[in-house]
């Protein structure tokens, strides 16, 4: 087990770096700041000064250079629009976007293990139809679209939720809602099609000829195994939040690190992107060996090798 | 009369219409006694027996007529409730595969426990009775045991762990789904003497499902014969053997391998030579991630020379390195150590193109054909696959031709040649698969467990096949078998291995009339190929 965690946290290193090297200079690809940061009519001088000031005139590999060593000391530059460390901001941010998928996370797991089982209880029965309809339905609608409809229905219509902004838990039904609704709708098919292969495992019959009770053969002797696959997938769905929270928190004007991201990237505000994105990677990387550890715990097959 | 079982019909519905699984079969257990429902694949062996545990379930099933009465009432008037009282407490069952039986997330101590607990008994109870339960199916240690999951123990263990959970309540009856099919042989005739033992002291009933005659032959009083859902004879076991009166028993009988005679030796130049050949697992790579794991020998300094046009049986029980060996040879795994020949030339270490032309000359035929052949290709495509790697062996035009050929040889229609393998029986699977083999006129063909998963009657025909091949085409074959009458039957010099290594080596005929280790001796013994006092 412990071998296995040292394994996967040297393939997350290696992964992390590749992905400091693609942002730093994919970023660097969409144009110069100074664009963005000066008036229109500065004059060449202006322009040359003020990238030198943010050392934008040094060759790439000196600045990705400079980056590296900043990141090793903690540092990972300022944010060229607010002048402040850029790892503040992103820390602040964070706490937001971790909250979202604190409050969706538990409510995709409940409603999907719960479904999921129920259906497959009765495969082919009415409450599986339904069940296999809506969880389609959800996993295959856009995010924006979904979150654009309700602020329509809810907000503009109804009058019963708010557009947008934070404060009241009123301002976080339709931000968690959208957020649940996809992985909800994955995760419904693959518990639903777990727990049918495992009631139809032989392990079920034995415990049938064992003479233990129904309900016990489902939460007992089939949940426990049709958890595997969940689980796996869930840790797919939960990476995925953070996609979601891009486009989320855009519509809904939620200040976390998906509109911190969106925001710094138009504008050019590499410090920021750079930071968010490595602070995201990391917690994404927790988030598997979370899964890792779980999954060792649900099978001691897993826990034995 | 314990249990009886009368005029039972059950129906399953299918796309293809109404599945007759069973039809109007009836037989009977005494307290005892030991029953045996022999039967292949499809024939509803097991149906019935199903049936007496309530795991079919109606719908989608239907038994339109029938009774099955234990102890006098009918299980099939009886509520669920009922029906799950008495399931584990006075009819138990154990499985085929006790690896699926088993709840691999629960520890085996649990799980024995749990059959005690269902029925009423306190915890603590339960817990104290599957140490002595664990220690009367013979598995050591069983303090420290009944803590471990089902992937920690060998398959004859587990087996005797479903046996200790059947047990755990005293029933009345055992249901016995082939217990030992999935098992090795010496492992076989262990658990069936525990099964012996027990009825003779708890005096249950049986009822064992199985295919296979020799078991039969060993542990049942009587025996009812089934051929698709219909029971065609019945009888005391030893006068069904002695004197079958049903077609279908005696070609059953029939085909029981081990009792033809042997093949002769065509002695020809060296084909295969294997000189101290070993694989090792578990070497540096693993090292490197700091696990520190035992490197395993799965073939221990193996040399041997095989002639051309010779069969040459490897036998042996699961993990004695017998697949590792035909691996190598086939050339797909490289030896750690040591080095093989195919006519003189040293398969190792060559180039790529001197391997493109050697893979011509040796084909293969693995255990299970529905996992070697691919499912979205058909069967004129797996055949001619070869060719598109080989393409100067025949002419695109003459693929359709040729494979209607080969279908002809295997005994196959040519028009099967559309047709996707799921369309195919597994004897017919197989047959494709070694017509795929012949496609590029090999010299020598490996088959690793070829027959192994199919059934008995199927088996012998596939194997008159490759001796016809052997016979037209003068084809050598390295037969990897745990099966020894299968491999006496066929095989023209055999190899026994164990751990890895060879332990004895011969022409069949020597090897078989006059086996010289002990571990061959056992081996024999517990096929049934030489009788249990001899030896």
């Amino acid at each position: 087990m412990g071998s296995f965690i040292f394994k996967r946290s040297f393939q997350s290193i290696l992964s992390l770096i590749f992905l400091v090297i693609v942002v730093f200079f994919l970023a660097r690809m969409t144009g110069s700041p100074a664009m963005l940061y000066l008036p229109p009519e500065a004059t060449q001088d202006q322009i040359d000064a003020y990238n030198a000031l943010h050392g934008f005139d040094d060759p790439l590999i000196v600045q990705f250079g400079s980056f590296i060593t900043g990141v090793f000391q903690g540092d990972f530059g300022n944010s060229l629009q607010y002048s402040r460390p850029a790892l503040d901001m992103v820390l602040a941010a964070f706490p937001t976007t971790l909250a979202l998928a604190a409050v969706t996370m538990p409510l995709v797991l409940l409603i999907s293990i719960v479904t999921g089982a129920l259906a497959a209880y009765h495969p082919g029965g009415v409450f599986d139809r339904l069940a296999s309809l809506i969880s389609l339905i959800g996993a295959s609608m856009p995010n924006f679209w979904v979150a654009i409809v309700g602020v329509l229905v809810f907000a503009v219509t109804l009058n019963v939720l708010p557009t947008s902004g934070t404060g009241t838990w009123q301002h976080w039904v339709l931000p968690v809602a959208v957020l649940v609704l996809r992985p909800a709708g994955v995760l419904v098919q693959v518990m639903r099609t777990s727990m049918m292969t495992a009631l139809s495992s032989v392990y079920v019959k034995a415990a049938k000829a064992k003479g233990v009770k129904a309900r016990a053969i489902i939460f007992v002797h089939a949940l426990r195994n049709s958890l595997l696959p969940v689980i796996t997938v869930a840790s797919d769905q939960a990476a995925g939040i953070v996609n979601g929270a891009v486009i989320v928190e855009t519509v809904f004007g939620f200040p976390g690190i998906g509109k911190l991201m969106i925001d710094s990237v138009l504008m050019r505000d590499f410090a920021v992107i750079q930071a968010a994105i490595l602070v995201t990677a990391l917690a994404v990387f927790l988030i598997n060996i979370i899964v890792d550890i779980s999954y060792a715990f649900v099978d001691p097959r897993i826990r034995h090798s | 009369m314990l249990l009886s079982v009368r005029n039972l019909s059950i129906q399953f519905p299918s796309r293809a219409g109404l599945v007759r699984a069973v039809e109007d079969v009836s037989w009977d257990v005494n307290a005892g006694e030991t029953l045996a429902i022999l039967g292949e694949s499809g024939s509803g062996k097991s149906v019935s027996a199903s049936a007496v545990m309530n795991l079919i379930e109606t719908p989608p099933a239907v038994i339109p007529q029938g009774q099955i009465l234990f102890e006098g009432h009918d299980l099939l008037q009886a509520d669920a409730e009922t029906r799950r009282r008495i399931n584990g407490k006075s009819i138990s069952m154990i499985f085929q595969d006790p690896l699926a039986a088993l709840n691999p997330v629960y520890p085996v101590g649990w799980q024995i426990a749990e059959t005690m607990r269902v029925h009423g008994i306190a915890p603590d109870v339960a817990q104290a009775r599957v140490i002595e339960l664990l220690a009367r199916v013979g598995i050591s240690e069983p303090e420290r045991r009944m803590k471990d999951y089902p992937h920690q123990f060998s398959g004859g263990q587990r087996q005797r762990i479903m046996i200790a959970s059947a047990i755990a309540l005293k029933p009345k009856l055992l249901i016995a789904d082939e217990p030992t099919s999935a098992l090795d042989v010496t492992v076989q005739a262990r658990v069936l003497d525990l099964l012996k033992e027990i009825q003779a002291e708890d005096g249950m009933g049986m009822v064992l499902i199985t295919h296979d005659l020799t078991v039969v032959e060993r542990v049942a009083d009587r025996v009812v014969v089934m051929q698709a859902g219909r029971i065609v004879e019945s009888g005391t076991s030893a006068e069904v053997m002695r004197n079958p009166q049903h077609d279908y028993t005696r070609r059953l009988l029939d085909a029981i391998p081990g009792r033809a005679g042997f093949s002769d030796i065509a002695a020809g130049r060296p084909m295969l030579e294997v000189q101290s050949v070993s694989k090792i697992y578990g070497g540096l790579a693993r090292q490197f991630a700091r696990l520190r794991t035992q490197p395993v020998r799965a073939v221990d300094d193996v040399s041997f020379t095989m002639a051309k046009g010779e069969t040459l049986g490897v036998v042996g029980e699961s993990g004695s390195g017998k697949s590792t060996l035909a691996r190598m040879i086939l050339g797909l795994d490289d030896p750690t150590s040591g080095v093989i020949r195919f006519d003189g030339r040293a398969m190792q270490g060559q180039s790529e193109a001197e391997a493109y032309k050697m893979r011509r000359r040796v084909q293969f035929v693995f255990q299970d054909p529905t996992a070697s052949l691919n499912p979205r290709m058909t069967v004129q495509q797996i055949i001619a696959e070869p060719w598109a790697i080989h393409p100067d062996v025949l002419p695109k035009s003459q693929w359709r031709t040729r494979v209607a050929e080969l279908l002809e040889q295997v005994g196959l229609k040519p028009d099967h040649a559309d047709r996707h393998p799921h369309q195919f029986s597994g004897g017919q699977r197989q047959r494709i698969a070694i017509a795929r083999a012949l496609a590029l006129k090999p010299e020598l063909i490996v088959c690793d467990e070829a027959v192994s998963a199919l059934d008995v009657s199927v088996q012998a025909q596939v194997i008159d096949l490759l001796k016809d091949l052997r016979r037209d085409y003068g084809l050598s074959y390295v037969f990897v078998a745990h099966d020894l009458a299968l491999v006496r039957d066929f095989a023209t010099s055999v190899l026994v291995m164990y751990g890895g290594r060879i332990v004895e080596q011969g022409p069949v005929r020597d090897v078989y009339d006059n086996p010289q280790h002990d571990y061959t001796k056992a081996l024999l013994r517990a096929s049934g190929v030489i009788p249990q006092q001899a030896a």
